[in-house]
C-alpha cells in the first residue's frame, strides 16, 4: 500500500528548499522501492519549522522539519515512512503545540488537502457552504453574513454583509463580485497562504458571493509579487471549472458564475479599493473619489463586491454552519477568529488563527518564542506599513479592533512585525514616508508632496540639524497628511512616525555618525 | 528610440489580438508582451495605443504608474530585494548594501555584462523568514550576504 508523503509547495517552504526535498523524496523512493505518494500541500504556517514534511501513517500524521534535501535518505533510513523516529522528529503534526492550541476556521483545510485537487476539498468538507447557498435565497445569504459578524478582513474592517446588502439592492444588468488579493502589507502573508494553501475555499466563497447579489462575473486581483500563489490559483480555478463547480451551471443549478485572475504590476496602491478598481479597468492605479461606492458603481460602473481573501474564504464557513457558530468565536465587536501573521525579527514566525482576544505578550513570547536575534523585543508593528510602532511597555494590549485603536494603532489586516533593540525608530520613520513617496499614486497633494517633504525633514533630524524644530515641522506635516489626504495610504502614512515619535522621542534626539 | 524589430512587432500585435476584447484589456496586454519580450519597448506604445484606441498618453502612463513594467531591457537574471519592514527588522537593508557592493550596482541598474539587474521589492509575502530575496521569480528566505553570493553564482554559471 502507497504511503503519502507530504511536502509543501507554499512559497514560504519553496524559499527554504521543499522543491528539491520533494524532489529527493521521490528519488529516494524509487531507488529504494518504496511506493510512495507525494502531495505538495500547503503550509501549516509553521514556518521556523519549514521545510515541514508530514507522513500520513494510517494513524494520523506526523511531522518532521525542518528538511533538508540531505535529511531524505537519513529519514528513510529511520523509518520515517511508517513515523519512525529521527532528530528532525516532531511527532502528530496535530499535537505540534503553535497548532494544537489554535482555532482552524478559515485555515482549517490549509496544509491539510492538495490545494489543487476538488476530490480532497470535497472529501474535507469542501463546497458545503456552496450547497447551502444554492438552495437559500439571496436575501438570507446577506443576512448570514450580515448576523455572523464577519467584518473585512483586508484591513478597514467594514462590516461584510452591510456591502453586500448595498451590492444586493441595486438593480443591474451586471454586477461583480472581486477579490482584493493585493496583500501588500509589509509583514501580512495569510491571503498568499490561503492562495497557495486553500484556493478553492476563496473560489466556494466568491462563488457564494455571486449567489447572494446576483452577480455572474467574479475577478480575483493578485500581486504580481505572488507567482506561486498565481500558479495554484490559475490551477484550482481550471480544477473547478472543470468539475463544474464553475461556469453556466454552477454544480447543476443553472446559476452561472464565472472567475478570472488579473495580476497587478508592483502598486501597492492598488490594495485601497478604487485604485484596484481602476487597475482592474486596465488604468493607471489612481485613487477614486467617493462616494460613489464601489457597491453602488464599481467595476465598469457596475455595482461590485470588493473583499479581501480571507473576508470572502470565510464565507464557505458561515455559509455551511451558520451565523451563529461564527459569531460565538470572539468578543465585543470583533466577531469570528483572526489570521494574525507574525514576522519580522521574531523566534517563531508565522499564522497564527484563533478567536480574538490574545494580547500581543501572548502572541510575541507564548506561539513567537520572542526575538529571533535573542536580544529583547522593542516594538511592534502592528497592519502594515501604515500601522503605528506599539512599544513594549504596551504589549498588554488584547489584539482586536477596539482594543489597538484605543491605543491609536489599528489592526489592519493582521501582520505583527516584531523589531529587537537594535532598530532606530527614526530610520523605521524615514522609511514610512519614504515608502509613501514611492508609492503614493499622485492624485492628492498631501501625500504626493507630504511624504517627500517628510523624507527630507526626517533626514534632517537624523542630521541633528536643528532637531526641536524639525520635529514640529514633522509633527504639522503628519496632521496636514491625515486630515487633507484622499485615501488611506497618505492619511495614515503619517500613523508610524507619530507612533515613533510619541513613543521612541529618544531615536531622534540621538547623534548619529 | 528603437525602433521595433519585425518578430517583435508580431509578438506586439499578436498579444494585443488574444487580449483585446477582454474588459479592460490594457494591462493584461502589458503583461503578455513583458512576459515574452522581457520588457516594453517604448517603441510598442504606438502600436498598443493604435489597437487599443488609446491616446499614446494613456498606454504610457499606466506603463510608467507599475513599478513592475519595464522599458529597457533586463539583465539576463533580475535580483529583486525585499526593503519592507520585516526583512528590514532581520538586516535586508545590509543586505542590500551587500549586494550593491558585491554587484558593483545600485537599485534599478544592471551589471556591465548584462548579467544581473538589481531591484528593490516591497514585501513578498514571505515575512515570518525575513529577509526575502527573488531571483526570476523563485523566492528565498533567511538570506545572509553568503547565500545571496552562492545564488548569484549559481545563476551566472548555469548562464
Amino acid at each position: 500500500m502507497s504511503v503519502t508523503v507530504f511536502v509543501p509547495r507554499d512559497s514560504g517552504a519553496l524559499s527554504l528548499g521543499a522543491e528539491s526535498v520533494a524532489l529527493a523524496v521521490a528519488r529516494e523512493a524509487r531507488s529504494r522501492g518504496a511506493d510512495v505518494r507525494v502531495v505538495r500541500n500547503g503550509s501549516r504556517g509553521l514556518y521556523w519549522l519549514e521545510p515541514l514534511v508530514e507522513v500520513d501513517t494510517g494513524r494520523g500524521r506526523v511531522a518532521y522539519g525542518p528538511v533538508g534535501a540531505r535529511d531524505v535518505p537519513g529519514l528513510f533510513d529511520a523509518g520515517f515512512l511508517q513515523g519512525g523516529a529521527h532528530p528532525a522528529s516532531l511527532g502528530p503534526t496535530e499535537d505540534i503545540p503553535y497548532l494544537k492550541s489554535q482555532q482552524r476556521v478559515t485555515f482549517a483545510r490549509v496544509g491539510v488537502i492538495d490545494p489543487v485537487s476538488v476530490a480532497d476539498y470535497v472529501a474535507h468538507g469542501g463546497f458545503r457552504g456552496l450547497g447551502r447557498a444554492l438552495v437559500a435565497s439571496p436575501e438570507s445569504i446577506v443576512q448570514a453574513v450580515t448576523d455572523s459578524g464577519l467584518r473585512g478582513r483586508g484591513g478597514a474592517a467594514f462590516p461584510t454583509g452591510l456591502k453586500w446588502k448595498t451590492v444586493l439592492d441595486q438593480p443591474s444588468d451586471q454586477k461583480y463580485v472581486t477579490c482584493n488579493a493585493d496583500e501588500g502589507d509589509s509583514g501580512t502573508f495569510s491571503d498568499r497562504m490561503l492562495m497557495e494553501g486553500d484556493p478553492l475555499m476563496l473560489i466556494e466563497g466568491m462563488t457564494i458571493a455571486g449567489l447572494a447579489v446576483g452577480a455572474t462575473q467574479g475577478y480575483i486581483y493578485l500581486r504580481a509579487e505572488y507567482p506561486h500563489a498565481h500558479r495554484v490559483l490559475s490551477q484550482a480555478i481550471e480544477a473547478a471549472y472543470r468539475a463544474g463547480y464553475l461556469g453556466a451551471s454552477v454544480h447543476g443549478s443553472g446559476k452561472r458564475f464565472d472567475l478570472e485572475v488579473r495580476l497587478g504590476a508592483g502598486a501597492y496602491i492598488c490594495g485601497e479599493e478604487t485604485s484596484m478598481l481602476e487597475s482592474l479597468e486596465g488604468r493607471r492605479g489612481e485613487v477614486r473619489v467617493r462616494p460613489p461606492l464601489p457597491a453602488i458603481k464599481g467595476l465598469f460602473g457596475r455595482p461590485t463586491i470588493v473583499n479581501n481573501v480571507i473576508s470572502l474564504a470565510t464565507v464557505p464557513v458561515i455559509a455551511e454552519k451558520g451565523a451563529e457558530y461564527y459569531r460565538n468565536l470572539g468578543l465585543g465587536k470583533s466577531r469570528g477568529t483572526l489570521p494574525l501573521q507574525l514576522g519580522g525579527n521574531i523566534k517563531r514566525g508565522g499564522l497564527v488563527e484563533r478567536a480574538f482576544g490574545l494580547s500581543l505578550r501572548e502572541l510575541l513570547y507564548d506561539y513567537g518564542g520572542g526575538s529571533a536575534s535573542g536580544r529583547p523585543l522593542r516594538a511592534v508593528q502592528v497592519g502594515g506599513p501604515l500601522g503605528a510602532y506599539i512599544p513594549a511597555s504596551e504589549f498588554d494590549t488584547v489584539v482586536d479592533y477596539e482594543a489597538l485603536s484605543g491605543i491609536g494603532a489599528l489592526l489592519g489586516h493582521g501582520g505583527i512585525v516584531a523589531f529587537d533593540d537594535t532598530v532606530d525608530m527614526a530610520r523605521m520613520a524615514r522609511y514610512a514616508m519614504e515608502f509613501c513617496a514611492v508609492e503614493s499614486c499622485g492624485k492628492c497633494t498631501p501625500c504626493r508632496i507630504g511624504s517627500t517633504r517628510g523624507v527630507e525633514i526626517v533626514d534632517r533630524i537624523l542630521k541633528g540639524i536643528d532637531p526641536g524644530a524639525n520635529i514640529s515641522l514633522l509633527e504639522e506635516l503628519c496632521e496636514t497628511m491625515v486630515q487633507g489626504s484622499l485615501c488611506g495610504l497618505g492619511g495614515m502614512a503619517p500613523f508610524p512616525v507619530q507612533s515613533a515619535l510619541k513613543h521612541f522621542p529618544e531615536d531622534f534626539r540621538r547623534t548619529r555618525q | 528610440m528603437k525602433a521595433l524589430s519585425p518578430s517583435e512587432i508580431e509578438t506586439v500585435r499578436r498579444i494585443v489580438a488574444e487580449m483585446r476584447e477582454r474588459p479592460g484589456p490594457l494591462i493584461e496586454v502589458l503583461h503578455g508582451i513583458q512576459n515574452d519580450l522581457g520588457f516594453i519597448p517604448p517603441a510598442a506604445v504606438a502600436v498598443i495605443a493604435d489597437a487599443l484606441n488609446l491616446s499614446r498618453a494613456e498606454v504610457h502612463g499606466v506603463i510608467t504608474f507599475y513599478h513592475y513594467f519595464r522599458s529597457a531591457p533586463p539583465g539576463r537574471h533580475t535580483v529583486e530585494i525585499c526593503r519592507a519592514e520585516s526583512c528590514q527588522a532581520m538586516g535586508a537593508e545590509a543586505l542590500l548594501e551587500h549586494a550593491e557592493r558585491r554587484l558593483g550596482v545600485g537599485l534599478d541598474e544592471t551589471t556591465a555584462d548584462r548579467a544581473i539587474s538589481l531591484r528593490p521589492v516591497y514585501c513578498l509575502g514571505n515575512c515570518a523568514c525575513s529577509p526575502a530575496v527573488m531571483i526570476d521569480g523563485e523566492l528565498y528566505g533567511r538570506v545572509t550576504p553568503e547565500r545571496l553570493d552562492e545564488l548569484i553564482d549559481d545563476r551566472k554559471a548555469a548562464k
